[in-house]
């Protein structure tokens, strides 16, 4: 169901605000108007959306990025139908982060996503080339989202990619993190499949390649 | 004029002889050397020695004593990872529950090993070169480090929702951070880079930055007995270059994503520039395009003095080849001899 923007547009101030309970009482509203968790999905994904696009253009921070999203997880979280039958189970999604520890970037992508209608392993942080690639192949896994911090990271994502192509590996591969925004034809040169510079960006390509999510 | 007159001169808002180029250096030294990033923070001798080689060679007008960021964790007994091609990193969060910042006291830097190579770096290099060059050390701020010592995802649950423990750790890191400063000075550093990246807009919002990192950088660089340039590490500072300015630093570290022109507008005669070439961008640039770059920020930012040279991230990634830097040495002396010249 869609949420009128208005309400959208209420939520989203909560979540900038860091207002965990004013944020809980919009659900609680529109989860008693319906009880529809489609509903509270859709409020949640446009939220982030435009939270998320604000960030790009130096409107928000990251930090009311990581904890509008944490906000959203939680929220999501108690009303998550018990079957979980609304997620997309035909696709397998993983993430992780490559060679660093810094999982903030993940983070805030893991819940974008998880808001959005997504269900997503993950992998972990200060992964190996050898144990992303290992753990992709081991899980079957269709799209592949790879976080990093240093360039030196992310340019060891064109190992991960080359060893995952002469396994045959269909997978998607979706990078992000700093170097990426820094240089934006990074994710070319790593072979990458498509650029994921923020946890919008990264639904929309979703949704594109999966026909929905939510 | 040497490198001190000319950086001096520049950061007074006059025009001095060229714009000053700074290639901050420090784990590069290791591919210079060509040894191990380990291997070569292990010995101060390595880097003293390393430091002065690249100014020559590099034609840079300030030497640099930073090691790497979490030397400051190694310092309250946390642990570093080093690898083959990238700064080291910050292991396992030091702090590993918001109560433990109760029983936490600030390193002494007396008993710091690790503390005290940079030390011994930075006396070595003044030893050597005297006022010629500015040696600048480097403290993380009070308000940035807990991304290293807690991890960012609970730090950022300590400065939004618990308020006591955050000023808690507020004081501790203020009193080590001073302390960390003054010793640099003390051992020969002219000035001091104050990392502050959760100063950016693009990490912490403004208003929330301004009841906390804002008031803690003011305190805690009152207190350091020298000159302060605030750096953001690639964060953008335009929105905040006041906010900056009223920190008491002298110079401030700009973004590749801020607007040269407006920026500089907003700072002239308050707070001298530094930056901002893109390093990310540096390692797959060539020489043409690089000096392009050069010529352009230049052009836009060199007018009056108040501008420093250098990268926007203040460390040249391992990846950059010997030539890009060379030519933005070449590029510099090219472009950047007062009066500046722009072509139409």
């Amino acid at each position: 169901m869609k949420v009128p923007d208005m309400i959208v547009a209420d939520f989203k101030s909560a979540l900038l605000n860091i207002d965990r309970i004013k944020a809980a009482e919009i659900f609680k509203d529109i989860y008693a108007e319906d009880q529809s968790f489609e509903s509270l999905e859709h409020l949640t994904a446009k939220s982030l959306e435009k939270i998320g696009d604000e960030w790009e253009n130096g409107q928000v921070s990251l930090s009311q990025v990581y904890m509008s999203g944490v906000i959203s997880e939680e929220l999501i979280e108690n009303y998550l139908p018990d079957d979980e039958v609304f997620y997309n189970d035909n696709i397998k999604i993983a993430i992780g982060v490559l060679q660093d520890y810094h999982g903030l970037g993940k983070k805030i992508i893991y819940s974008v996503l998880k808001a959005g209608g997504y269900k997503i392993i993950d992998f972990g942080e200060g992964l190996t080339v050898e144990e992303i690639v290992n753990k992709t192949l081991k899980n079957d896994i269709n799209i592949l989202l790879i976080s990093t911090l240093m360039l030196s990271s992310a340019l060891k994502v064109k190992n991960v990619v080359d060893i995952l192509r002469d396994n045959n590996s269909p997978v998607k591969v979706i990078v992000g993190g700093a170097p990426f925004r820094l240089d934006n034809d990074l994710w070319q040169k790593v072979d990458a499949d498509f650029d994921g510079k923020n946890g919008s960006r990264v639904l929309k390509i979703l949704n594109k390649y999966t026909g929905g999510g939510q | 004029m040497n490198s001190m007159e000319r950086v001096m001169t520049t950061i007074n808002h006059q025009e001095p002889d060229r714009v000053p180029v700074f290639h901050l250096f420090s784990h590069y030294g290791a591919k210079e050397m060509g040894i191990s990033i380990k291997k070569y923070f292990s010995n101060p001798d390595y880097v003293a020695k390393t430091q002065l080689h690249m100014g020559k060679k590099y034609s840079n007008d300030c030497l640099y004593t930073f090691f790497y960021a979490p030397i400051e964790i190694e310092a309250f007994g946390g642990e570093v990872i080093f690898a083959e091609d990238c700064p080291p990193n910050s292991g396992e969060p030091v702090i590993k529950s918001i109560e433990q910042i109760k029983k936490i006291n600030p390193p002494k830097i007396q008993d710091s090993k690790c503390l005290h190579k940079v030390l011994k770096t930075t006396e070595m290099l003044k030893s050597f070169i005297g006022d010629k060059v500015p040696i600048i050390g480097v403290v993380m701020s009070p308000f940035s480090l807990p991304v290293m010592q807690l991890g960012f995802e609970k730090y950022l649950e300590l400065l939004y929702f618990r308020k006591d423990e955050f000023e808690q750790l507020m004081k501790i890191n203020q009193k080590f951070c001073v302390d960390w400063a003054n010793a640099q000075l003390k051992a020969g550093a002219a000035a001091i880079c104050y990392f502050d990246p959760l100063a950016s807009p693009k990490i912490i919002e403004r208003e929330t930055y301004l009841k906390t990192g804002h008031k803690i950088a003011q305190k805690t660089i009152s207190q350091i007995k020298g000159a302060v340039a605030t750096h953001l590490a690639s964060g953008i500072a335009f929105p905040v270059v006041d906010d900056i300015v009223e920190t008491g630093s002298a110079v401030l570290g700009f973004s590749n994503e801020d607007n040269i022109e407006a920026i500089k507008e907003r700072a002239a005669n308050k707070i001298c520039l530094l930056g901002n070439l893109n390093g990310v961008e540096m390692a797959s640039l060539d020489r043409n395009k690089v000096a392009k770059k050069v010529k352009n920020i230049i052009h836009q930012a060199a007018k009056g003095g108040g501008f420093i040279l250098s990268d926007n991230h203040g460390e040249i990634p391992y990846q950059v080849s010997e030539d890009i830097l060379l030519e933005i040495s070449e590029a510099v002396k090219k472009h950047g001899i007062y009066p500046i010249k722009v072509e139409k």
